[in-house]
Parts: structure tokens; C-alpha cells; sequence
């Protein structure tokens, strides 16, 4: 059976790529720290070895439209061309070509479906920062398979947060029993407090700094049952209006599963949000000659 | 109301350079183009197979004229295409995150609860 290798959780900030590029004043002040923690968050995945990535991200209104919106999605294909005009226009990403890893793609599809989601499929998707950004940290080099698997928390009415959850295991598991020799990571990516497009958009900090301590508190503990019991789809608009990506955190802390504390966890307060990373070793920390990880908190 | 149809004013605007340009440059005449040729495309279908009852309110049709992004906030429109287009459109007439600022400055009176945006 396929192996777990590591899970990882990251919010995606669609200006760290030019950040980290960009040379002279052009440089924000930030940049260097940023650089610093995304490398050594780059560590974490390195050291797992993964063959294949699992990719849970977000369509921002790219490829999927409101005349055919589906809730959870899989994208099964030999190969994903990545990123949009909108995108290299705003952000400065550049375009990409991912490869597609068919067999885990089809197991999650047929798997899921057994398993009570009725998950959507494209044969054809163009991906975006959602899940280029987590490429471009912590894999730079794009050089593994992907599955990328999107959800809505984009356009409602959004499925509840619990169900989120229950995907992160159902993929936990159906990872696990995929009969493969190799080695999965599943990345996911979504956001902390944020606002887009309203009053407290672009701040000195996140639009809701308590709230994103708890959430990097429930994230690093594993704490599923208290994040479920305060966080609902009515909640999550009180700490800003695109707070519901916060639900694809709840899918990852699903996958690392009840009570794991991650193995890793970082945070970088940015102006408009926080930046926050986690990864969980399911089967203990890998030991890389010279480059042991360890828990920065 | 027809959240969706701003929705997706916003939306086939902002994935087309060419009408990002146009938009910015004659709002007026874009929209109304745009709601006699665009409005009842269905994106994933032929030409010819188009829908037949989509149009503006009156307000609709102002608030994207006058490129007023309160209004369209306060009338449910999607909060993310309003703000990526209009950061296409204008952030170029302004110093390093000026514009953003600005845009959110200019909804200061809005207050929890936001309009909804489900379409």
C-alpha cells in the first residue's frame, strides 16, 4: 500500500513569488524572513521524499464558473497546465506544466464515491495559485506527479465545515489504501483571516488577529473538536469575507487527523494577513543526514 | 436583482485583457455592448445555443457604468471579481498598494452583516 509521507497545511499568498524574487528596492522588507521560513518549511517536505502530490486547493473563479459549480472536484489527468492571465497580470506567476498522477487520480474517484462523496472530476484543468503557490514553496523544481483536489469555498452555498473534516479522512484513508509502492504527501492550502474586496481589506495585519491565533492553535494541536464546535459557515464571516478558505484547513487537520500535533508549525504576521505553515509526519519525523526537523513551537 | 449576471460581468471582463481595457476606457458603451451580446452566452456552450432572460436592473447597470465598486459590494456581487478587475483597471494610477486602500477605505460605513453573494 501507498505510504503517507507527510501532510502538509500552508496558507497560499499569491505575492510570494515575487517577493522572493524581486531584487534591490523593488525587495519588500519582509522578504528575506519570508524566505527563510518558506525554505525552511521546504525542508519538512524534502525530507519525506515524496513521490506524488496529493494537492487540495481552491478554483478563484478561473476554470469553474456558477453555471456548473461543483462542490469537491478531482482532477484527473496526465498533465496540468497552471496558472491564469489574471493571475501573471495581478501576481506575476509565471505559467507552468504539472504532471498528473492518473492511477491515485481514478482510486480517489472510485474510492470516494464508494465512500458516500460525490466528487466531481475534470479531465482537462487548468490550475491556479492555490495550488501553484504551495508548488512554488515548497516544491520550486515542480518536478513530482500531482492530483489536485478542489473545493468550494469560493462560491456559496458551501458545503459545511464538517465536511471538509470528513473528506481530509476519507483522503487520509484512501491514500493509505491506494496498492502502490509509493510515497503520497498530501498538500492543502487556504487562508487565516482574510478579507477580499471589503472595508478591512489590506491592513497592518490579518482583519482578525484572535482569530488567527486560535486557528494556528487548533491547526498545530489537532484539535478538530474544538475548532468544529466554534466554527460555523455563519461564523466564519465575522473575521473577514474570505474567511472560508479557513474550511481547507479543517480538510487538512482532517487528514493529519484528531489530536496529531504538526510535526512543524510557523507563522509570519504580513500586512492583510498571516501567514502560517504546518506539516505532520504520520509515521515520526524523517531523519535527513545534517537537517533534522524539529518543531519551531 | 441579478447577482449572478453581475457575477458574471465581472467574471468574462476580467479573464479578457482586450476588455479589461475597453472597460476601463468606456464603461458606458462596454456594458451596453456587453448586455446585448455577452449576457446570455452560456460560457460553456456554441454560439448559438444561448439563454433568452438575462438582463440588468437599471441600478445594476449604473453602479458597472459609473465603475462603482461600493455599489456592486452593497448589491452582493462577488467581492473577488469586483476587487481583481478593479485592481486591473486602476492599480496602475497609483503608488504601491495605494489603490487597494483606498477601495477599502471607501467602504468604511459598510458593517457586519456583509450583503450575501450566494447566486
Amino acid at each position: 500500500m501507498a505510504e503517507l509521507a507527510a501532510v502538509i497545511a500552508s496558507t497560499h499568498h499569491p505575492f510570494y513569488y515575487r517577493a522572493s524574487t524581486s531584487t534591490g528596492a523593488d525587495r519588500p522588507p519582509f522578504a528575506d524572513e519570508w524566505v527563510a521560513k518558506i525554505e525552511r518549511f521546504r525542508e519538512t517536505l524534502t525530507v519525506a521524499e515524496p513521490d506524488v502530490l496529493v494537492m487540495v486547493g481552491s478554483d478563484h473563479f478561473h476554470q469553474l464558473w456558477l453555471d456548473n459549480m461543483p462542490q469537491f472536484l478531482v482532477g484527473k489527468a496526465p498533465f496540468f497546465d497552471a496558472n491564469f492571465y489574471n493571475e501573471e497580470r495581478e501576481f506575476g506567476l509565471p505559467r507552468m506544466l504539472l504532471r498528473g498522477e492518473e492511477e491515485l487520480a481514478a482510486h480517489l474517484l472510485r474510492d470516494g464515491l464508494d465512500r458516500g462523496f460525490d466528487l466531481a472530476f475534470s479531465n482537462e484543468l487548468r490550475i491556479d495559485h492555490s495550488i501553484t503557490c504551495p508548488i512554488i514553496t515548497l516544491r520550486p523544481q515542480a518536478d513530482l506527479p500531482i492530483v489536485p483536489v478542489y473545493t468550494n469555498i469560493f462560491a456559496p452555498p458551501l458545503p459545511q465545515p464538517k465536511r471538509f473534516v470528513q473528506l481530509g479522512r476519507a483522503i487520509r484513508e484512501m491514500v493509505e489504501s491506494w496498492e502502490s509502492d509509493k510515497r503520497v504527501a498530501v498538500i492543502g492550502t487556504g487562508h487565516l483571516s482574510l478579507e477580499l474586496g471589503g472595508p478591512r481589506q489590506f491592513g497592518e495585519h490579518g482583519p482578525d488577529p484572535e482569530f488567527d491565533r486560535k486557528a494556528v492553535e487548533w491547526i498545530a494541536g489537532g484539535d478538530i473538536e474544538g475548532c468544529l464546535a466554534e466554527v460555523s459557515l455563519d461564523s466564519l464571516h465575522a473575521p473577514g469575507n474570505a474567511t472560508h478558505g479557513f474550511m481547507d484547513f479543517m480538510l487538512m487537520m482532517g487528514v493529519a487527523g484528531e489530536g496529531q500535533k504538526a510535526d512543524h508549525v510557523d507563522t509570519l504576521d504580513l500586512f492583510h494577513t498571516m501567514e502560517a505553515y504546518f506539516t505532520w509526519y504520520p509515521d515520526g519525523a524523517p531523519q535527513a543526514p545534517g537537517a533534522p526537523t524539529e518543531a519551531v513551537r | 436583482m441579478s447577482r449572478y449576471l453581475l457575477d458574471k460581468f465581472l467574471y468574462t471582463v476580467d479573464r479578457d485583457p482586450e476588455l479589461v481595457e475597453r472597460y476601463r476606457e468606456d464603461p458606458a458603451g462596454t456594458v451596453a455592448w456587453w448586455e446585448a451580446e455577452m449576457a446570455n452566452r452560456i460560457l460553456n456552450c456554441v454560439d448559438a445555443e444561448r439563454s433568452t432572460w438575462l438582463s440588468f436592473t437599471e441600478d445594476e447597470r449604473r453602479a458597472l457604468r459609473e465603475h462603482d465598486h461600493v455599489a456592486l459590494f452593497q448589491m452582493g456581487a462577488h467581492p473577488f471579481l469586483t476587487l481583481t478587475l478593479f485592481i486591473a483597471m486602476f492599480e496602475r494610477d497609483h503608488g504601491p498598494l495605494e489603490y487597494q486602500k483606498a477601495y477599502g477605505r471607501a467602504m468604511q460605513h459598510i458593517s457586519l452583516p456583509y450583503p450575501d453573494i450566494a447566486t
